[in-house]
């Protein structure tokens, strides 16, 4: 019971992050019916920028924690929602009109190149930092010992997500941007002749998702500790994964398949074998495709007349 | 006609439009004025789509030029060179289609608040006022609701303001899609084919609707139609079109009587699409070379 408790709390932690990076993926499907298969590594470059900002600001001689992480996480959205920005200007724009298998294998293109340029910029090796949130709360305690514990970061990971998934929510629900983003979701064309600048809004679009993606780097950098420019690859694929098994293109899918996945994950790794976690989570990618390609709360294809 | 008074809005300047060796649209010239309603009609296949295409800027033109002049400020702009969203955000044209293009997933009301987008990204700071709610976004964004309601009681779909649009009945649709373009406020409100599929009873509201617009709003609108009861009692100018050229264009009892176009009608095997007002007058001309 208390060792279930301790995985939950686990994969919930991991599935926020999952979620975050999976609803760049969602959005990014749902405006212009594309894979963004350069998402992992824009949430890469997210991790990175932290590490960076974190060395910066510790130069600058600022010490306080909560201010520090604030910091971190603002420079952290802003320079990778500027390489998201910079990836759709340059990889997916000029390849709008062209037929749908373009924009994809120029998404691949753009994964490798932005690995490899990590890689010449800031080395293959992995990038330490100090942990910078200690501690935690004990919640319960085994009689032999075993501690069920939430550290504060994990807190701080839940939290920040919550947050910043119910102001994602306002943003497409209640502002006149989210309301164009939907428009342009259902007719490009319509949105178009409504006065709606198509391109500048699937240009936010690129920018919201890699923001979020910045916000799981920065997640993971805290959480774990260590990055290296590899860890888009694996994490992209399974963000898409969790993506696919919401409902691609639903934002509340995307959120849920992240926890999931993150639930499935931790759960495997805890009562089956650790080496297979990554098998589970892809098997259910395949059951997904096979059986409900449309995902938990995805809507089922509507051929356009 | 009020052809004098009232000053030209949309100007067409021996436009022609090519698709590789099909000619659609071949050296038409024409003028809409403001404040009138301008009909083209023509044969199936004459090019009235693809004029409208040509308008709003789906197509970029082989030949000619396409002026709009906004009839308060006198500004001038060449719909031809502008990319298609500045058509609507700068130049204040609207459109709809004939096969209806909603947002069918969204509500009723929000369909017109999305037209409204332009004028609320500038008062929301693209919307970061907007999420603060600062004062002056919720001022616009009342604004755009008393817009919106506005329309919704025009075309009597205040009821079902929170219908999912793909859910209400063809004829609201239809109803709604226009209400969506006024919502834009247009100068020019170009409407293709919009009293298809619709029975005698809400056709004739379409026609009220339109004089209404015309009247009231005082702007300009372009139709395509081929239900000739409402382009005869509504229009105020009727361009028409056969092959891609134009044949005749004047006052709509002219146009009526008009041998090219007669003769365009006549032209055509099918029955049906002879309006039942040429097809009188036919017969009449018909029983007029016979008697003497």
């Amino acid at each position: 019971m208390e060792y279930f408790l301790q995985q939950l709390i686990n994969g919930l932690t991991l599935g926020a992050i999952y979620g975050l990076i999976a609803i760049g993926y969602t959005m990014v499907y749902g405006i212009i019916g594309m894979i963004n298969f350069a998402h992992g590594e824009i949430y890469m470059i997210g991790a990175f920028i932290s590490i960076i900002a974190f060395l910066v600001i510790g130069w600058a001689g600022i010490t306080w924690v909560p201010l520090v992480l604030a910091l971190v996480l603002l420079l952290s959205m802003v320079f990778t929602a500027a390489y998201g920005w910079t990836v759709e200007r340059i990889a997916y724009r000029p390849l709008r009109s062209s037929p749908r298998l373009a924009p994809l294998i120029s998404a691949i293109g753009m994964s490798i190149f932005l690995q490899n340029y990590v890689q010449i910029l800031q080395g293959a090796r992995v990038k330490p930092i100090q942990p910078v949130v200690q501690g935690g709360v004990k919640l319960m305690e085994r009689a032999d010992g075993f501690v069920v514990q939430i550290s504060y970061l994990q807190i701080v990971i839940i939290l920040l997500t919550i947050a910043l998934m119910f102001g994602f929510n306002q943003i497409i629900q209640g502002t006149s941007l989210g309301r164009s983003q939907r428009a342009c979701e259902q007719d490009k064309t319509m949105a178009g002749l409504l006065g709606v600048n198509v391109d500048r809004t699937i240009s936010l679009t690129f920018v919201m998702g890699a923001a979020l993606a910045a916000v799981a780097g920065f997640m993971v950098t805290l959480y774990y500790g260590v990055i290296d420019f590899y860890i888009g690859f694996l994490a992209g694929v399974k963000a898409f994964t969790a993506a696919v098994l919401g409902g691609i293109g639903s934002l509340p899918g995307a959120m849920l398949g992240g926890i999931l996945i993150g639930l499935i994950e931790a759960f495997w790794s805890a009562y089956f074998t650790i080496e297979y976690k990554d098998v589970a989570t892809f098997t259910i990618l395949v059951l997904v495709l096979i059986f409900r390609p449309t995902g938990l709360l995805g809507r089922p294809e509507i051929e356009k007349v | 006609m009020s052809q004098h008074t009232s000053p030209h809005l949309l100007n067409v300047e021996r436009l022609t439009m090519r698709f590789g060796g099909l000619v659609a649209v071949n050296d038409v010239s024409f003028a809409a004025r403001d404040r009138e309603i301008t009909a083209v009609i023509g044969p199936n296949g004459a090019g009235k789509t693809t004029l409208f295409n040509c308008i709003t800027g789906f197509y970029s033109p082989t030949v000619g030029r396409l002026t709009l002049r906004h009839p308060n400020t006198g500004k001038e702009f060449l719909l031809e060179r502008m990319p298609g969203y500045r058509i609507s955000q700068a130049a204040s044209v609207a459109r709809t289609f004939q096969n209806i293009r909603l947002f069918s997933g969204m509500s009723v009301l929000e369909n017109l608040i999305v037209a409204q987008h332009n004028k609320l990204m500038r008062a929301s700071g693209f919307s970061i006022a907007g999420l603060l709610g600062l004062p002056g976004f919720r001022r616009a964004e009342r604004e755009a609701l008393d817009l919106a309601r506005y329309w919704l009681d025009r075309v009597g779909l205040t009821e079902r303001a929170d219908w999912q649009a793909g859910a209400l009945p063809y004829g609201d649709q239809r109803r709604l899609e226009i209400a969506r373009a006024m919502c834009t406020e247009p100068v020019l409100l170009c409407l293709d084919e919009p009293a298809a599929g619709l029975n005698p009873r809400e056709s004739g509201d379409l026609a009220s609707l339109l004089t209404f617009i015309r009247d009231e709003h005082k702007i300009g609108l372009l139709l395509i139609e081929h239900d000739m009861s409402v382009v005869m009692t509504i229009s105020d100018h009727v361009v028409v079109l056969d092959y891609g050229r134009k044949i005749a264009d004047g006052a709509p009892l002219a146009v009526r009587n008009d041998p090219a176009v007669i003769r365009a009608y006549l032209g055509e095997d099918e029955d049906e699409d002879l309006p039942a007002e040429v097809a009188a007058d036919i017969e009449a001309s018909k029983a007029g070379e016979t008697a003497p």
